[in-house]
């Protein structure tokens, strides 16, 4: 960068040059790990199938045990990759609307609010199936978020970063123990509610996936539309303003998005932290700021997040299995941490 | 650029909350002209700005674009036409200069709309005038207060609008930075015509480089004019409850304010 002849373009338009060619590279790149992430997710498990038994399932010609496996885990697979997506451009949004770098649906207490909703259906209202769970967990996770932010706006200078995830943080510690105060004296309830509370896709079913891919498809939809209104807040409310956006609109526009999307993917797989805490960082530091390109590239990088570490757990306690979101959590805790010991924690 | 834009407060009357800052404000910005808001902390000057800038909704009366309020326009259209650079604008962490620039061009492109030619020309052409090309693939966090300031204000520029509002735009610069900022607002306003407001701290600086002054005390405009018909001793103990002689700046002309104090009282 340090040679100039004279023939180059000026500076700003020879970097964005360059910096829009590594954007593509980049996307290229995720798509293919999407893929790898894929096969080896269908590939890997209790049982691992080769490659061409993989092929062979997939085409409905083999049938046997290595076929029975496969074609258990494509819905799997596919579950593990939408939800991972969703969680991912969650944070990504989440991270944007509040303007905070520990902006997560976790961490602003959505999970936990849909969770709440879900275990308070399950024990007071006998619900049971998977569509009852995704309105009780979009409903769910829509109040708390209008709770969080209307406690983090109270006081001098509005909803600011700092107080947004602080009330995050006490509403989800809040939530966390009425949950345990609803279960814990339930055994029946507990029974149901054990295995979604820990968040896995385990029991995927195409089932399943057609109940909440229409919540995923809005909210994706929502999400990325509010793009570039996410650049602008990024400036500040003031500055945004000025860019003649209307702050308040953009943000509830974006923050229904990505409710819609952590709902949905919470009721179908439970609450799984970490992964929309991470990823947006993972997104920022491939391809920079522009928010058109970070939330796309948190859906692929959530995804191969999440379906690499479903298949972790699979492998490492065979013939058991160790939850994903277990898996996300040992790996998202450390991140977790170094995040917050940063200096600018409270900026964006 | 092309047609002169006008605004004006109407009988604005703005606060926040309970509190009452500005009280039935009345005052028409001169077109194509750099005009400063100068007054004591607290006087209301900031919230006059945020005012026209949309910030504040008034409560009573109106600030109007062209005879249109502001606030009832459709957002993207008024930012075409009026940007603003708020006291503390936020930089996203690992942002680069021209990248931080082209989201000045905002306004211009619709939700899905792609990069076009004209942005690119308008961010080269912002980045030049605010002397800031050479910075164009540095991360913001990297540059000094200055540096940065400039980086802003080019930012501004590629919004290409025709009114500007600058709110303390010197503030935590050294003196020669100061002067650096306002030579390049005031070249903005000679070479294009773009109507300037800015905030200002310093009343020698505003009254060197302001074509118009707004002096305000307690939420009312208590002068409005050429600096040298607005900066007289008898204004500055009014606005400021400052004693002071006032002489005529020797290398510009412009009234140049003395203060005196306790222990230097002139006599």
């Amino acid at each position: 960068m340090t040679t100039q002849s004279p023939t180059r373009p000026p500076a700003p338009a020879r970097e964005r040059a360059v910096s829009r060619r590594r954007r593509w590279v980049w996307l290229a790149a995720a798509l293919a790990l999407v893929a790898v992430a894929a096969v080896v997710s269908v590939a890997f498990g209790t049982r691992v199938v080769s490659l061409g038994d993989v092929v062979g399932a997939l085409v409905g010609k083999d049938e046997g045990i290595a076929a029975a496996a496969v074609r258990a885990r494509v819905p799997r697979t596919v579950l593990a990759l939408l939800v991972g997506a969703a969680l991912g451009l969650a944070g990504a949004v989440m991270q944007g609307v509040t303007r905070n770098p520990l902006g997560d649906p976790g961490i602003l207490g959505i999970t936990m609010g849909a969770s709440l909703a879900v275990v308070s259906g399950i024990a007071f209202l006998g619900i049971t199936t998977l569509p009852q769970y995704v309105w009780f967990a979009l409903v769910g996770a829509a109040l708390t978020s209008v709770f969080v932010y209307l406690v983090g706006s109270i006081g001098r200078g509005g909803p600011t970063p700092l107080k947004l995830a602080l009330a995050g943080a006490a509403t989800t510690a809040a939530f966390s123990s009425l949950v345990s105060a609803i279960l814990l004296p339930r055994i029946d309830v507990m029974n149901v509610f054990r295995f979604w509370q820990i968040g896995g896709v385990g029991g995927a079913t195409w089932e399943a996936i057609g109940i909440v891919l229409p919540f995923l498809v809005v909210g994706t939809a929502l999400t990325l539309a509010s793009a570039r209104g996410l650049d602008a807040l990024a400036l500040g409310d003031d500055l945004a303003t000025g860019l003649g956006v209307h702050v308040t609109r953009a943000r509830v526009l974006a923050a229904v998005g990505a409710v819609l999307l952590a709902g949905a993917a919470t009721a179908v797989a439970g609450p799984i932290a970490f992964v929309g805490l991470v990823v947006p960082h993972a997104a920022r530091l491939v391809v920079g700021v522009d928010h058109r390109w970070v939330l796309p590239f948190s859906a692929l990088t959530g995804a191969v997040l999440l379906t690499l570490a479903d298949v972790i757990g699979r492998v490492v306690a065979r013939p058991g299995e160790i939850e994903v979101g277990i898996v996300t959590a040992l790996i998202g805790a450390p991140v977790f941490v170094a995040l917050a010991r940063r200096r600018r924690v409270v900026q964006l | 650029m092309t047609t002169a834009h006008t605004l004006t407060v109407d009988h604005a009357t703005v606060g926040y909350g309970d509190r009452v800052v500005l009280e039935d404000l009345e005052l028409t910005v001169p077109p194509g002209r750099f005009s400063v808001i100068v007054g004591a902390n607290a006087c209301g000057k900031s919230t006059l700005l945020r005012a026209m800038a949309r910030l504040l909704v008034p409560r009573a009366g109106a600030v109007l674009l062209d005879g249109r309020q502001v606030h009832r326009e459709p957002a993207r259209r008024v930012a075409q036409l009026l940007g603003l650079l708020p006291q503390q604008p936020v930089a996203p962490e690992g942002i680069v200069v021209a990248d931080l620039v082209g989201r000045g061009r905002h306004p211009h492109q619709g939700p899905f709309q792609r990069w076009t030619t004209e942005d690119d020309e308008a961010v080269a052409q912002a980045l030049e005038a605010a002397g800031v090309l050479d910075l164009a693939d540095r991360s913001v966090d990297e540059l000094s207060g200055g540096q940065r300031q400039r980086v802003w204000i080019a930012m501004a520029l590629a919004q290409r609008t025709d009114v500007l509002l600058l709110d303390e735009p010197t503030t935590f610069l050294d003196v020669a930075h100061q002067v650096e900022v306002l030579d390049l607002v005031t070249d903005l306003n000679r070479e294009r015509g773009t109507t300037v407001v800015a905030v200002l701290h310093d009343l020698n600086l505003a009254a060197r480089y302001a074509d118009h002054l707004f002096a305000m005390k307690a939420g009312r405009l208590v002068a409005a004019g050429p600096p040298s018909e607005v900066v007289t001793a008898d204004l500055v103990r009014d606005v400021f409850g400052l004693e002071s002689v006032v002489i005529p700046d020797p290398t510009s002309g412009a009234p140049l304010v003395l203060p005196l104090g306790r222990h230097h009282t002139g006599a």
